[in-house]
């Protein structure tokens, strides 16, 4: 994964609990540009641990002055927001990953409708300046418990397409209007929480919707769990994965190699096969199928958790 | 660099000729004595001075008369370079990509001048001079991917990425072993592949290569080579063409196989786009005639010795089955037996 230090220019609070981030070179020269939906992964060390986390890109995609980012406090997470929230000031140098694109437009779209829960707003942001130097027709409907939890809302444009659903204000987002009508050849991404993108999934199939202009990426964040050991088949080495660690995280941790890009669940590529397993490996991924899962014989890393007696993984 | 470039043809009377330093540059693909199909992918990193390897985008002594060849052959069949609508970001995309680096590269050759989007180029080979606005397609005489690809030689197919799977969406293929991208357009990395034999499905490698692809960085290019063998220095062996070509098969002799016979290299690199995310997949064709190769006495051995052993089924696929008894026969003879040193290079 190649990457770069970035210093950190500016921080600033969009909500309470939301803060965005701006990383520019330190020399000044010009970051590569990216797609809409790109995310980038931050290196954080912290004390013993190195955290890294993904985060979709905010920024417009064809400015490389700086990147941006927007991050959640979470307070029962794992600790890589809070490090980003508690421990990083204007100033500092933070490893940054080239940006990868998981959550891209499909370029073919007569329109683009953007539905977002939640923090799930941020992919949004970088594809709505890619959206309005396309000059295609879109929507984007943004739907939050509260105006204090919308965090997106001061960087989205005044723009009569943008449509902001504030549950406690009484103004939910009515999916099935949303969907109802749209032109042939629109195309309707959906980020946000699991429940979101299943209730879309499921309206739009009620409607008749093609499955290929259906697209979604949920934020996806390692899950904790209980401790669970892992045996390296190559070398018999015996790993802990503690209760707030991912797979991913504790074999980096213990200097085994392997490689990954999204660290969400979504790549496929830090994708490891299982050559024991006697217990239940909890699959988090959207990446192996459902046969797959239920094969027992490949795991991803970077999000999946095993309870039971013993597993041994091909590394 | 200066760079001395050939006045030649690729069709016809075929004057087509390797100098002695462009015979010692060629990308010779065996990298031992015996081949395999794979995927052998492996980062596009520099390679040794003044080998294919070395720069993004080489610049050879074909150059000026490769592109009077593509030149002829669209004007004979638009069609060779199709772009649907909605890959015109990523055709500006490459041409940022191929105009930055040749500027960089070859900068006595090239130079590219870049105020805001307001763009100025200079290809001093072909003299020419571009002022144009950059995304903006009306200041440019056709679409970027067309314009850039008519100065840069090999063949280019530009992919959308999309659904889990990669699109043949555009494309500009003019120096082609045997595919269409009239035919191919518009499919996916598993359809366009579907012809390959045997093996390589049953290894499930165009899955695997599939998914490696997609992960693909900005940045991180990669690169891949492949081969097959083709009867005189002709770029455009295309299927549309095939009855101007296909009978040459049968003019070679063993008096001339030497001569005729040429082993047809293609350099493939793969680069992430960045506004479009899709992925350019540049296809660059190299020529040279089993008379040449075997002036390098490591090539001449193992050549012989990869065509002597390969499976029926690839010789099939690659299209010389015809010739290979003749072709063999002709490689014995710069065969001692001795044995051949690691890697691709000449010793």
């Amino acid at each position: 994964m190649s990457s770069q230090m970035l210093r950190v220019t500016e921080i600033s609070s969009l909500s309470p609990l939301v803060k965005l981030f701006r990383f520019e070179h330190p020399d000044g020269t010009s970051l590569p540009l990216f797609s809409g939906g790109a995310h980038v992964v931050v290196e954080m060390p912290d004390g013993e641990l190195l955290r890294r986390n993904a985060y979709s890109l905010v920024s417009d995609p064809l400015e490389g002055a700086g990147y941006e980012i927007a991050v959640r406090r979470e307070d029962t997470g794992r600790g890589g927001s809070l490090y980003m929230h508690s421990k990083v000031a204007v100033g500092d140098m933070l490893r940054v990953s080239m940006p990868l694109n998981l959550f891209s437009l499909d370029l073919r779209a007569r329109k683009h409708v953007l539905i977002a829960g939640g923090i799930g707003i941020t992919p949004f942001l970088s594809q709505l300046k890619q959206i309005l130097r396309l000059q295609v027709p879109f929507e984007l409907h943004y739907a939050a418990r509260s105006s204090a939890e919308a965090a997106g809302l001061g960087l989205l444009p005044d723009l009569p397409q943008v449509h902001v659903h504030i549950s406690d204000q009484g103004n939910r987002m009515d999916l099935g209007a949303i969907l109802s009508g749209q032109p042939v050849g629109t195309h309707v991404y959906t980020c946000g929480p699991e429940g979101l993108i299943a209730s879309v999934d499921d309206t739009a199939a009620r409607l008749g919707w093609p499955e290929s202009a259906l697209h979604s990426e949920a934020f996806l964040a390692p899950p904790p769990g209980a401790p669970f050991d892992v045996t390296i088949a190559s070398t018999g080495q015996k790993i802990t994965v503690g209760p707030h660690q991912s797979l991913l995280e504790a074999l980096e941790a213990a200097q085994v190699d392997i490689d990954w890009s999204c660290r969400g669940g979504a790549c496929g590529r830090c994708e490891t096969e299982v050559s024991s397993c006697h217990g239940r490996i909890e699959h988090h991924d959207h990446w192996l199928s459902d046969d797959e899962k239920s094969a027992q014989q490949k795991i991803m890393p970077c999000v999946s958790r095993f309870v039971g007696q013993e597993i041994t993984i091909d590394r | 660099m200066t760079i001395q470039f050939n006045d030649e043809t690729f069709r016809d009377d075929y004057t087509f000729f390797n100098t002695p330093q462009g015979i010692r540059r060629f990308p010779f693909p065996f990298d031992q004595d015996s081949y395999m199909y794979s995927v052998n992918l492996e980062p596009h990193d520099k390679g040794p001075e003044g080998t294919p390897f070395n720069v993004r985008f080489d610049v050879d002594e074909h150059y000026v008369s490769e592109m009077r060849d593509r030149d002829i052959t669209l004007t004979e069949d638009p069609l060779r370079c199709q772009s649907l609508p909605h890959m015109e970001l990523a055709g500006w995309d490459l041409l940022e990509l191929i105009m930055t680096s040749k500027a960089k590269d070859y900068p006595d050759l090239f130079e590219l001048h870049q105020d805001g989007d307001r763009w100025h180029w200079i290809n001093k080979p072909l003299e020419i001079e571009q002022r144009f606005t950059f995304l903006d397609p009306t200041t440019l005489p056709c679409g970027p991917m067309e314009y850039i690809t008519r100065q840069a030689q090999g063949d280019f197919a530009l992919l959308d990425q999309r659904e889990g799977n990669l699109w043949m969406d555009a494309g500009m293929v003019t120096s082609q072993a045997d595919w269409s991208l009239d035919f191919d357009i518009g499919m996916n990395f598993l359809e366009w592949h579907a012809p390959v034999p045997g093996q390589a499905h049953d290894a499930k490698v165009f899955e695997r290569a599939l998914k490696f692809l997609l992960n693909l960085q900005q940045g991180a290019p990669t690169r891949r080579l492949n081969w097959t063998m083709t009867v005189n220095p002709r770029l455009d062996t295309s299927p549309e063409n095939y009855h101007k070509w296909g009978p040459e098969k049968r003019t070679v002799t063993p008096d001339n196989v030497g001569e005729k016979q040429y082993l047809r290299v293609e350099l493939q690199t793969l680069w992430r786009l960045p506004r479009s995310n899709a992925v350019a997949f540049p296809i660059r064709c190299y020529l040279l005639s089993l008379e040449d190769i075997v002036t390098v006495p490591k090539w001449g051995r193992r050549l012989h010795r990869v065509l002597r052993d390969l499976p029926d089924e690839l010789a099939e696929y690659k299209g010389f089955t015809v010739n290979r008894p003749m072709i063999v026969d002709y490689l014995a003879q710069f065969d001692d037996g001795a044995e051949t040193s690691p890697g691709i290079f000449p010793d």
